[in-house]
């Protein structure tokens, strides 16, 4: 089976993110860029699902400016057998990313797509139902138990108050992974060293047909979050201090 | 121009060994320094990751990674625990004798089992009576033409109860002092070879330390590294090459120590304000914030003289690196427990351990005297 993730690189979750003047995005310089950890958990239960199969192969894709070959290379390293860029420096929205990879996947002739259930960047969660929609495949998507046999797949959904939910479809499908899916692996010495030598495929949007797509949603503001208030302190005897904390939950934090 | 940037690989290395420290060793550190335990699984996830003997050449199904490289992973690790960074970095040390004296034919036989297994090695020179001095070893290997007959004892020797395979220095005439040295490659399970209790240590407690006592014990003739006085040569040229991931570990334990300062002395409150406020704490985080980086730059100017085979530069380097990186990590980490007070003295925070492990930079390896010694001995030659 041809394994397929699409991987996003996204700030890491320790950079300090900075709003740029026009509010528009965010600084790009001083990131630290790492694959998005929802995509790490897609790599990791591809690699599994390949193990388990005993066949077929893990094609990383990513999509974007020259930066994002690093973080192929660290998926190759974690074991994928291959990776496909998709060069482009323009802005990008769910919309153009979602087609241009379903071209990437009738490409590469995949059978499967794994993915992260959303990028921590945007929190958009959109791409692996823009996808399935391109391709016209079925998708799942918080996915936190995988089963493939034959082409039956069976997954488990993560809701809402802890309920198993579980959905049947058949290959190929998209499936974007929840956290507690897997642990991934690390990527290992011999990983990065085999990495470096493993030569990465370039597409370019008008490869793909894409040349004369645009975006549909631009980006139109960002805020960072309010500072945190300091917090309180409670005095007093224990007694007193309870009474006091499981007032202030409900009145002030409502929360009981 | 120089050039610090590290390459897309090592800075990919780097990423995985830090990750792999922030999983697996420092939520471990604290427990297997208060037991004083093996950490064999840590140890076992290490190896699986590619983290263990990293000097295996390619030619054998090793990664053939250079003392930068070393270098690079070491300081990461020792950011985390430097009792697990020498008892896995111990390998390097007691298989680089092999890779460096042996035999093409030596070195598959004696290093390949390393590869397919998380085995490990030790590396016995010091004696009770050889230690700063180690041109005089006692421990006699008694030449009987086809095999040695070894008698005598090692002291201090790190991972000896858990190893398979003893690399070896001993002397068939102590007269001759370094002239008449061997280097032997010692399965431990051979007959007549006998384990000392596991040191009850400062700091660095995970780490397994040792003696060993060898009675009568044979060893066959092809076991032999090198030729009969080149023990000792050998025993120099690998300490070369280790000196440097030494005292990056050195580098990296006082990096660690820097950043948990830091983070304190903005949550820790006296006079209505952060500890940080006060000037005096502040020059306290930045003499120590220089002192990582100079240890860090040494470091890396040794590593890349050793990789570009300029050895004699590259063994006094290594010296500057490993004198300057052990004390200064030793001050650093003394500054932390300082910065943290009287909480710093507990094990509930992590400065203490940190003081108690690099203590032992300043012993292992050539104490800081030893460093000095041959730094001077450099300097003063014609
Ligand atoms: C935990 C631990 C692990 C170790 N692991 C290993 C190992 O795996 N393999 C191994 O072979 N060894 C190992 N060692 C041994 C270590 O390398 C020696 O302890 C070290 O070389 C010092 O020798 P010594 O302890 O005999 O001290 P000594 O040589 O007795 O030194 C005592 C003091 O005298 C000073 N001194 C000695 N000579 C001079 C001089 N010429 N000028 C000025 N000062 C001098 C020293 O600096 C030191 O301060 C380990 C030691 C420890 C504590």
């Amino acid at each position: 089976m041809n394994i397929i993730v699409l991987v996003k690189q996204v700030p890491d979750t320790e950079t300090k993110i900075k709003i740029s003047g026009d509010k528009k995005s965010i600084e790009k310089t001083d990131v630290k860029w790492v694959i998005n950890p929802y995509d790490e958990f897609a790599i990791e239960q591809a690699l599994k699902t390949k193990e388990q199969l005993k066949a077929g192969s893990v094609t990383v894709v990513s999509m974007g400016p020259d930066r994002v070959v690093e973080s192929l290379r660290t998926a190759i390293a974690m074991g994928a057998d291959n990776a496909v860029h998709v060069k482009t420096d323009q802005p990008l929205d769910s919309y153009l990313v979602g087609k241009t990879l379903a071209e990437v996947v009738k490409k590469e002739s995949g059978q499967l797509v794994f993915t992260g259930k959303q990028g921590i960047d945007d929190d958009q969660a959109a791409t692996f139902g823009f996808v399935a929609e391109f391709l016209n495949w079925p998708s799942a998507s918080m996915v936190v138990k995988c089963e493939i046999a034959a082409d039956k797949i069976t997954v488990q959904r993560e809701v809402e108050g802890g309920t198993r939910f579980v959905l049947q479809m058949p290959a190929p499908a998209v499936i974007a992974v929840d956290k507690g899916i897997n642990t991934p692996r690390y990527a290992s010495l011999p990983g990065i060293m085999k990495a470096k030598k493993k030569e990465i495929k370039t597409y370019s949007m008008s490869d793909l047909g894409m040349a004369s797509e645009a975006i549909k949603t631009v980006s139109a503001d960002y805020a960072l979050p309010p500072e945190r208030q300091a917090g309180k302190k409670l005095s007093g005897d224990a007694a007193s201090q309870a009474k006091e904390l499981v007032r202030l939950l409900r009145e002030e934090a409502k929360v009981i | 121009m120089i050039d610090f940037k590290l390459t897309e690989e090592q800075v990919a290395l780097k990423e995985t060994v830090r990750k792999f420290v922030q999983s697996e060793i420092i939520p471990n550190a604290h427990r297997f320094d208060a037991t004083s335990e093996f950490p064999h699984e840590i140890i076992r996830k290490a190896w699986e990751n590619g983290l263990m003997n990293p000097a295996v050449p390619e030619k054998i199904g090793g990664l053939g990674l250079g003392i930068l490289e070393d270098v690079i992973m070491n300081e990461e690790m020792g950011a985390g625990c430097l009792g697990m960074t020498t008892s896995i970095a111990v390998n390097t040390l007691a298989l680089y004798p092999i890779l460096i004296g042996g035999t093409d034919e030596q070195i598959k036989h004696w290093i390949t089992p390393f590869l397919n297994e998380p085995k490990l090695a030790s590396f016995c020179l010091t004696e009770p009576g050889a230690g700063s001095d180690a041109g005089g070893l006692s421990l006699h290997a008694k030449d009987e033409g086809s095999h040695f007959i070894l008698n005598g004892s090692k002291m201090w020797i790190t991972n000896a109860g858990h190893a398979e395979l003893f690399t070896v220095f001993a002397t068939t005439n102590k007269e001759l002092r370094s002239k008449g040295t061997v280097c032997l490659a010692v399965p431990a399970k051979t007959p007549g070879i006998s384990l000392g209790k596991h040191e009850d240590k400062m700091g660095q407690r995970c780490s397994d330390t040792r003696a060993i006592t060898f009675e009568n014990v044979k060893i066959p003739k092809e076991n032999m590294i090198g030729n009969i006085g080149d023990g000792f040569k050998i025993a120099l040229k690998t300490l070369d090459k280790t000196r440097t991931p030494i005292a990056a570990g050195a580098v990296g334990a006082a990096r660690a120590a820097l950043e948990y300062s830091t983070k304190y002395s903005k949550e820790r409150k006296q006079f209505n304000q952060s500890i940080s406020n006060f000037q005096g704490i502040q020059f306290m985080l930045a003499d120590m914030a220089t002192k990582v980086e100079a240890g860090r730059l040494l470091c890396y100017q040794a590593a890349w003289a050793l990789d570009s085979d300029q050895h004699k530069l590259g063994s006094y380097y290594a010296s500057l690196a490993k004198r300057f990186s052990a004390d200064m990590a030793m001050e650093v980490a003394t500054d932390a427990v300082q910065i943290y007070g009287g909480y710093g003295y507990t094990k509930e925070y992590p400065v203490e351990k940190i003081m108690r492990d690099v203590k032992l930079v300043q012993i292992y390896e050539g104490t800081s005297q030893i460093q000095r010694v041959v730094i001077a001995r450099h300097l003063l030659e014609d």
